[in-house]
């Protein structure tokens, strides 16, 4: 690994550290495209400060980004809030509007910068260890290492500062201000955290694939666990891998990284949503497939019991709806008799004593 | 600007792209109506995002910008994007608006890394995809305005041929269902329809602006009417006449992309129609603002004419601070004095107290009954 791999590498990293965090927030509060709103705005901000500035590496900008990124929020929803338009609508006629504008901005009047349209789409993370930081003369690693890193620092502080108010609000908000939490305060400071590491990651991996790294890292680690710091931990760990990876596939075929990065999260949210424990796909199936062979089982051993004591119970939900199919009846008689529970003489199916007494069991159940 | 637009009409290249424009506009100022009513705003923006890996690798395997692969590779892959969006909602926890947030970036990035792919090609013609993320109007050629232009019919075709059974999937579904109509069906031909507007406009808008084509239009027509026939129709019309601004100001004026010249014609028409139409955000402000004033000089009349009543004065001059004491915290009575005093309804006496004048006294005993009631609720 060359020291530029690793530098590119780091920087990956740290951005895909920085997204996971609030990106957990965004995910549970169901308010993934606001990223989508977001990510596209703060260009506009970007742009703006840049013209006024003129220095493409001023902290301005990211107060700029992360203004512009709040106002498209407020926007959003001051014309939700007006009832003439869908929240859906909404976030779709705002945040392509701010966008239209800055892009025109840019490829109209800041031609020879070094922000173009290209990398707005797809961001410049292959130049990122050409920029450095250097003080009194020593290099001391890629200048966006060290934005990333504060931004993952602020990310990290944000959600353990508040991050009783965030747990309350995201999944009670009537609670958490009947218990004087502030919710509103919390969304936009919340906002205001996306924006700001939207601005850092937006330099590295464009406007749009941000949107990968905030919501499929935490959407990954959502169908593997029910606990909120649990959940936080594992997104920084998906997105961390999935930016690693990324960066090697990328190497590998030599196409662009931010790309091959957030394609590798989708790569892993596909496993994660077929293969999880207990909330994948497959689980899912298997569960459902247990269930109905549970079920057929029970109402096989009820009905032959019903039979046994001499009462035919009128609309009972027996098995005669249940084994309109030849084949999934045999499947039951075959797995109940391997468990002991019935014995098949010629073509008669009988009860033995373990079956029996499960019969009864499953009858006083209900 | 007015040189370009006059030169649209006489060029023959402009002309076509003109007609794209236009094509354009009356099919996504349709369609997008119904994506609206539906909720499905965002959908579109998935879709239109998701188009990318779909152009691309028609262009990989066909080898040339051939128009009519790209579309159907651009429907397929928005297509397959929808079904993956439905096939995780449906069966995990994960939220429809994660899911389209997923969708949307994988998709486009699938085919940024695919468009990279192609730029190393040997033989490759990058100049043609790159246009698909902003739009270029001006590469339209007449074979894309006649593929654009019959698709784009075949589309308000079918939105015309189900006209009311899209109105009932649209405004109430179980209905529709009841009555015998499979909703399942409309449902895939509506998003059939979505499908092919959004891949009319990925030349000249781009994918990445063109959900906006679909919604902006259909939101500023919302604002105007109530009835899904004029909606369509005024959609359309929106949609149109900014997609032709647009085009000429990125052909009128150097280095402008038409999408976001599009999107801003037209974004800038939802937002008056937001704020100005007869129902909109500032026309119920001035409105609330007009009733109120009329309401506080109503009060400040009647008041008079009350305190007039128990001196047996009508004319009689009271002081303002007696007007104050009686009103509610807040309400300016000096302003409604004065603007009572404008109309000739009261005047100054000699002390500064006021007093009604006749026609004051006349417009006290015109304000109904009704009316009488509300402001002494309501002040």
């Amino acid at each position: 690994m060359s020291p530029h791999q690793f530098d590119i590498q780091l920087v990956a990293i740290i951005v895909a550290a920085s997204c996971s965090i609030p990106g957990a927030f965004l995910v549970l509060r169901r308010m993934s495209m606001m990223a989508d709103a977001i990510s596209h705005s703060i260009l506009l901000g970007i742009i703006l400060v840049f013209f006024l500035v003129r220095d493409l590496s001023s902290p301005l900008l990211i107060i700029g980004a992360a203004a512009s990124g709040i106002l498209a929020i407020s926007l959003i929803e001051a014309v939700n809030r007006s009832r003439l338009v869908k929240k859906d609508a909404s976030i779709g006629i705002v945040f392509p509007f701010l966008f239209s504008v800055a892009v025109i901005l840019l490829s109209k009047y800041a031609r020879n910068v070094h922000i173009d349209t290209h990398s707005v789409l797809l961001g410049e993370l292959a130049f990122a260890p050409f920029n450095r930081f250097i003080i009194s003369g020593t290099d001391i690693g890629p200048k966006s290492a060290y934005i990333m890193g504060s931004i993952f620092l602020l990310n990290l502080l944000f959600v353990s500062f508040f991050y009783k108010e965030l747990k309350v609000s995201t999944f009670d908000e009537s609670f958490a201000s009947s218990i004087g939490f502030r919710p509103r305060l919390i969304h936009y400071l919340l906002m205001a955290v996306v924006s700001v590491t939207c601005v850092g990651a937006f330099d590295a991996v464009g406007s749009i694939l941000v949107i990968a790294l905030i919501v499929i890292p935490p959407c990954c680690a959502y169908l593997l666990t029910d606990s909120l710091s649990k959940m936080i931990f594992l997104s920084v760990v998906f997105g961390i891998t999935a930016a690693v990876s990324g960066f090697w596939v990328a190497n590998l075929i030599d196409v662009n990284i931010a790309g091959s990065m957030a394609s590798l999260c989708g790569l892993f949210f596909l496993a994660v949503f077929l293969f999880a424990p207990k909330r994948g796909f497959l689980a899912i199936i298997r569960e459902k497939r247990r269930q109905k062979m549970a079920f057929a089982e029970a109402s096989l051993l009820v009905s032959l019991y019903n039979q046994e004591m001499g009462k035919t119970v009128k609309n009972h939900p027996d098995s005669r709806e249940m084994f309109q199919s030849g084949d999934l009846i045999s499947k039951v008689v075959g797995f109940l008799k391997r468990k002991g529970e019935i014995a098949v003489k010629g073509e008669k199916i009988f009860l033995t004593e373990k079956g029996r007494e499960k019969a009864r069991i499953t009858m006083e159940n209900q | 600007m007015l040189e370009s637009m006059a030169g649209l009409y006489s060029d023959y290249t402009a002309r076509t792209i003109l007609l794209g424009a236009v094509s354009l506009g009356i099919v996504s100022g349709v369609v997008g109506s119904y994506a609206v009513i539906r909720k499905q705003s965002l959908v579109g923006d998935v879709m239109s995002h998701a188009a990318l890996p779909g152009i691309v690798l028609a262009f990989i395997i066909m080898g040339a910008k051939e128009q009519l692969p790209i579309f159907i590779g651009a429907a397929l892959s928005a297509v397959l994007a929808v079904l993956l969006i439905n096939l995780v909602t449906n069966n995990s926890r994960i939220k429809t608006d994660s899911a389209m947030g997923i969708a949307l970036s994988v998709f486009f990035a699938l085919g940024l890394v695919l468009l990279t792919y192609v730029q190393r090609m040997p033989d490759a013609n990058q100049a043609g995809l790159d246009k698909f993320l902003f739009g270029q109007a001006e590469a339209l050629v007449e074979k894309d305005v006649l593929i654009i232009g019959l698709t784009g019919f075949f589309a308000i075709l079918i939105v015309g041929l189900f006209w009311k059974e899209f109105k009932l999937l649209c405004f109430d579904p179980d209905f529709g269902g009841t009555m015998g109509f499979s909703m399942k069906f409309l449902d895939v031909l509506i998003t059939a329809v979505i499908v092919s507007a959004i891949v009319i406009g990925l030349q000249t808008v781009g994918v990445v602006l063109m959900s906006s084509m679909l919604i902006a239009p259909a939101v500023a027509a919302r604002q105007w009417t109530g009835s899904m026939g004029s909606m369509v129709i005024l959609a359309a019309l929106i949609a149109t006449v900014s997609g032709i601004t647009g085009v000429a100001f990125s052909a009128g004026f150097e280095n402008v992309p038409t999408g976001p010249a599009v999107i801003i014609c037209v974004s800038l028409i939802a937002f008056f129609s937001i704020l100005f139409s007869p129902n909109g955000f500032l026309t119920l402000k001035f409105r609330d603002a007009k009733n109120m004033r009329k309401i506080k000089k109503n009060y400040v009349l009647m008041a008079l004419y009350d305190l007039g009543l128990e001196h047996a004065d009508l004319g009689y001059a009271h002081s303002e601070r007696l007007l104050i004491l009686g009103s509610k915290k807040g309400f300016n009575v000096r302003k409604s004095l004065l603007e009572l005093e404008n109309a000739g309804y009261v005047e100054r006496a000699g002390d500064g107290n006021w007093r009604l004048t006749q026609s004051g006294i006349r417009e006290v005993t015109d304000i109904s009954p009704m009316e009488k009631v509300h402001e002494s609720t309501s002040v």
